[in-house]
């Protein structure tokens, strides 16, 4: 398999609040969750994003079968104030989409623990 | 017996004819329209300082023109948040428009106590930053409090069937008919809970539907161009059942359900509402038949003591110019252009060349840290900057036009747009201190 992407495997909107990037991510009927939570490494994400890793987070919602990520200060000053040609980030879904699956994640990992 | 509520615009600028189809087709109890963005109100306010245009959006009454007497006959409710800066305005102007259209019955409310400007202390916090409302000095133009369902209830309890507000939260729109069509109280966070969740998934439009979910390949939605918009049947448990009609466009799914619930939530255990803090952590969403699909679980974490406020402030002008490349060396070509200017600005205007943002569209404007491996077949140079000084907005977009005949070989289709601009921040107000007023328009 090259260039699998989470695109292959999983659907995402993007939406804003403020500064930060907000973008839902949920594996496709057929697919897995835990592949899905897997691909989303916090690290690999903010390093997708070129961001640093604390201003990342992933939650991952078993019981929807969905996972948010939130991307601290993206939006670089938000909708009101942002020069970029994009200010509600809601292009970001479709950079994160093209993040790799790496070898591992194909694999699954076990699910983050979390109520 | 189910309580069926529509959706008839999802944003300000939201196409006019699936909310006529719905009411001509849907047979609704109650319709909504969400036309208030968090920015637009305090773009409103700065509309009607002008003293040019109204303090509402004015295309509120062509939704209103096209569904109100059918509506009527129905004896369908219709709410809506469109009356921005000047609820008051836009219920009157509705009015005048039911006489004209011959439905002289219609009973027109409009809902204020939002605005609070004259309340609000310098002290305030702005949220996130260190500073406070004082530290703005002038440049603060409204301070409008998202307010909940209560006002809205009020109103159609007193026999209104069109209700018009400014800043209330976009669920209460939807909310408000389901809590007074069952006589379910705002103190009862459990059933406010699952009315709340309701309006989340309606509040835009078409997004639950199918719209802004095709992606032309796996992602398939037919009927596109004649998208209908959602209706949900509320039943006496809360539960409710999302749908749209027969014959119309679309697709409701699990999929577009999930991405319509999430996609703006942070934290789905604690979504913030003026009416109850919505934990939808636990929801269940089934797709019972083809655009059927129901969704039940919700679940109250409180009620909020404090009330988010929305500030408008002045934010200068934004200044946006573009030139275009075409063909080989594109990017190089326009990587020139951006130099020439930068160089400008600095050499010739004594400014400092950070202040412009430069991006390259078709390259990575969309993502500015990305370095694709493979070269453009045209680029859109793009300059953007942030001025007080409309003199300095003015200049960039001559210095983007002068590279007509002084940049290098091959640009063309320059464009640009300079525009005064709203900044908008958030403090926080006690509940107790907002009152929710409602009035009905004669």
């Amino acid at each position: 398999m090259t260039n699998v992407t989470l695109r292959d495997i999983a659907h995402a909107r993007a939406g804003d609040k403020g500064d930060n990037s907000i973008i839902l991510v949920a594996p496709y009927g057929s697919e897995d969750l835990t592949t899905v939570a897997a691909a989303l490494d916090v690290t690999a994400v903010a390093s997708h994003f070129d961001m640093p890793v604390e201003n990342v987070t992933v939650t991952i919602h078993p019981t929807l079968r969905a996972a948010t990520v939130v991307l601290r200060g993206r939006l670089q000053g938000g909708v009101t104030r942002s020069l970029t040609i994009d200010p509600h980030g809601k292009t970001l879904a479709a950079h994160l989409l093209e993040l790799p699956l790496s070898a591992s994640s194909c694999k699954g990992a076990p699910l983050p623990d979390r109520s | 017996m189910t309580y069926r509520i529509g959706v008839g615009a999802g944003f300000g600028d939201d196409r006019m004819d699936p909310a006529e189809r719905l009411v001509a087709d849907g047979e609704l109890d109650a319709l909504g329209f969400e036309c208030l963005a968090e920015r637009t109100i305090a773009l409103a306010h700065a509309a009607m300082a002008t003293g040019r245009k109204p303090g509402y959006d004015p295309r509120i009454l062509r939704r209103l023109r096209g569904v109100l007497p059918s509506a009527t006959a129905q004896g369908m409710k219709i709410l809506t948040n469109a009356g921005a800066a000047d609820p008051i305005g836009a219920a009157r102007a509705a009015r005048t428009l039911a006489d004209e259209l011959g439905v002289p019955d219609v009973v027109v409310a409009a809902v204020t106590g939002d605005d609070v400007l004259a309340q609000l202390s310098p002290d305030s916090e702005i949220a996130g930053t260190d500073q406070c409302l004082r530290d703005l000095g002038d440049r603060v133009l409204s301070a409008n409090a998202y307010l909940g369902a209560d006002g809205l209830v009020a109103a159609l309890e007193s026999g209104a069937n069109v209700v018009i507000a400014g800043r209330v939260s976009d669920s209460a729109l939807f909310a408000a008919p389901i809590l007074h069509h069952y006589g379910w109280s705002l103190d009862d966070w459990g059933r406010v809970a699952d009315c709340v969740l309701v309006g989340h998934l309606l509040e835009c439009g078409g997004q639950l539907s199918g719209g802004y979910f095709a992606d032309g390949d796996r992602k398939q939605v037919p009927g596109l161009a004649t998208l209908g918009f959602p209706f949900a049947d509320v039943e006496l448990n809360g539960s409710a059942t999302y749908s749209k009609v027969v014959g119309t466009g679309g697709l409701i799914s699990h999929e577009t359900v999930l991405e319509q619930l999430l996609y703006e939530v942070d934290d789905p255990r604690r979504y913030l509402t003026p009416d109850v803090v919505l934990d939808m952590s636990h929801a269940t969403i089934e797709q019972l038949a083809e655009d059927t699909v129901s969704v039940s679980g919700a679940r109250s974490a409180g009620r909020p003591d404090q009330l988010k406020v929305s500030v408008g402030v002045r934010d200068g002008f934004l200044s946006v110019a573009e030139i275009m490349y075409v063909g080989t060396g594109s990017l190089r070509r326009a990587r020139l252009a951006a130099e020439i200017v930068t160089e400008r600005w600095s050499v010739v205007h004594g400014r400092d060349p950070q202040e412009v943002r430069v991006d390259f569209v078709g390259h990575n404007a969309g993502r500015a840290w990305y370095q694709p491996e493979h070269e453009p077949p045209e680029v859109g140079l793009r300059f953007a900057l942030r001025t007080f000084d409309k003199t300095v907005a003015r200049l960039l977009v001559e210095e983007t036009g002068a590279l007509y005949t002084n940049g290098p070989f091959g640009g063309g289709g320059v464009t640009s747009r300079i525009r005064e601009t709203v900044g908008l921040v958030s403090t926080f107000i006690d509940r107790d201190a907002v009152n929710s007023k409602m009035e009905i328009i004669r």
